[in-house]
Parts: structure tokens; sequence; C-alpha cells
């Protein structure tokens, strides 16, 4: 089977931000006001080959925390769904995987 | 005898034959080496010269740190072989795992093309210990991703370790405690934003690199 995987990279709390400061304001420039804060980030989306989600997501994570995200900054959520079937499955939705 | 000093080249480096010259200019010889090899040759140091390495492609660096090269590069630093990362070539060698931190977009979000003054802050390393504690260098630096960026313990450590090997005198990217070059335990691999190489020779402005390098090809300096 070919699950798909989002894998969303994201600095960690309490990493300087200065391109999601640079949008807050440009953001409040355009009438915004209301936009409190602005935080990028980078989506990956892996077509994986397995048996089964939890392998897909075991193999997603590794990327994640092996290539896609940087440690020392960075921490990533992994979500897994099953291609066939279009959506999320339900018992594996949204697993924050923050790395040890 | 005379020093060989391997320079890696992956594919989008750029400052690879600087290097070579230079440190031909200060009585080494150089030769380049492939990024896709998986050995060093004969070689006393290593240098990872800048540019933007695989296209900085994900991250700076991150890409680059898995080339087959990399493996023969950390075996080398973990037999105590001197490795330099210069400006891209610091960002592989913290991706690498091979220096702690990392290396952030600029604070102020601008691509800097700059010479500056730093301060010598240890003649520990395999790249200041020629290099006269407190001395102030004009250095170039051109780099976007040069924020150095560290966690408080690691960066207490550093301190404590006499790991910081330059700091910025006037900070223009927003590194943590003006940090421009830190060293491994070891004291043997050595990474820095600014370009030593740029800077070897008077007809560019300034020839204060010249000590750095002498003080990686310089076996007698070695002990």
């Amino acid at each position: 089977m070919t699950f798909e995987a989002v894998v969303e990279v994201r600095l960690k709390a309490g990493v300087a931000d200065p391109e999601g400061a640079t949008i807050h304001v440009a953001l409040c420039q355009l009438g915004m006001e209301q936009v409190r804060e602005v935080h990028g980030g980078r989506m990956f989306r892996l077509s994986i080959d397995a048996d089964d989600p939890e392998t897909a997501r075991r193999i997603a994570t590794t990327a994640a925390s092996g290539l896609l995200a940087n440690p020392v900054l960075e921490d990533y959520t992994v979500e897994v769904s099953d291609r066939s079937s279009g959506g999320v499955a339900a018992e594996h939705g949204v697993v924050p995987q923050i790395r040890p | 005898m005379t020093a060989r000093v391997g320079v890696v080249v992956f594919p989008g480096t750029n400052c690879e034959h600087d290097v070579v010259r230079s440190v031909r200019s200060v009585g080494a010889e150089a030769e380049l080496v492939w990024g896709g090899q998986s050995q060093l040759g004969a070689v006393d140091a290593v240098v990872i010269p800048g540019g933007f390495a695989h296209g900085d492609y994900l991250r700076p660096g991150a890409i680059a740190r898995i080339s087959p090269i990399m493996a023969a590069v950390a075996a080398f630093a973990a037999e105590g072989g001197p490795v330099v990362g210069i400006c891209n070539g610091f960002q592989v060698l913290t991706e690498a795992g091979l220096l702690p931190g990392a290396l952030q977009r600029n604070a102020g979000l601008r691509f800097l093309c700059d010479t500056v003054s730093v301060t010598v802050c240890s003649d520990s390393s395999v790249l200041t210990r020629g290099a006269e504690p407190g001395s102030q260098l004009q250095l170039p630096v051109n780099h976007y991703e040069g924020r150095y960026v560290a966690d408080v313990d690691t960066v207490r450590r550093l301190r404590e370790e006499d790991r910081v090997v330059l700091r910025y005198v006037s900070n223009p990217n927003g590194s943590v405690d003006d940090i421009a070059g830190v060293t491994s335990e070891g004291r043997n691999v050595v990474g820095l934003m600014p370009h030593p190489e740029r800077a070897c020779d008077a007809l560019l402005g300034s020839t204060d690199g010249a000590v750095l390098l002498r003080s990686l090809v310089d076996s007698e300096l070695a002990g």
C-alpha cells in the first residue's frame, strides 16, 4: 500500500524567528492588526510504500528526525494518511513527534 | 615536511580555488577532493570551503553532510586530524554534528557582504594556534545564514572550555555571544563564518587571514 505522510517542520519555541516577525509586521501594515504572531515552517509530502500506517509513520519519522528537521533548532509533526481512502486514518491522526 | 591540505568540493561549492591558492601562499600543498569520493587520500588537513553545496537545498549543509566524503572527514577528525569549515563549510560541519550549534538566517534578514573585525579569543585551536589572543583581524564575510545559535548550556560550555575561537567586534548577524568561530572538544575541528582565504593578499585589502591558514598548515605550531 502507499501512504502519504505530511511532515511539518517548524522552529522550536524560543528560537528567534526573524522571518515570522517580518511577515507579522507586513500583515499589520496591510491592516490585519488582529494577527498576534506569525511563525513560518516547511511542509514535506512523502509517498511511502508500506504494509501498514505504523510502518509508514515510522519511516516518515525517521526521515524527519534524520534529515528534514535540524534537531538543534526545529521540531516536527508527522501525519500519515492512506492514499487509497483519501483521508487521515482515524487512529493515526496528527501525532506530535518531538525528537527525544 | 610540507603539509598537504585536502579541499573538499561539493556541487555548488565556489570558494575552493581561493582556498587552494591561499593555502599555497602560506607554503603548503593543496588538492581538491570531490565530495562523491569516499577516501580523503594522504592529507594532513581538510578544509571545507564556502559556497552553496547542493544548492543549500533543505538547509545549508543538510545534503552535503551525507555525501560519501563526509564519513571519511568524520573519521579523519575522530583521529585528531585538523578540519576547518569556512562559511558554508561551517554549516556543513554543524549539520554533520562535528561542531555544536547551528547557523540560521542573519538577524536582519539581509545577505551580508562586508569586511568585519573579529577578535581572536583562543589560541587553542588548529586554526588559531599561531594567532595572538586579543588581536583583531580584518576578514570578509559573505553570507545569508551566518547567525550562530546554540542552546544556553552549549554556549556556556563553549565559553568555559575556551572553544569560542573568534568573536565579532561589532556583531553583524545576531550570532549568540558574538560568536564568529568555534572549535571542537579536541580543538582540531574549527568552523568560522568569515573567509580567511579572501584575506591573504594585500591586493584584496587584508592579509589578516594568513595567520589562520598558516596555523593550520605549520607543523611546528602543531607541537
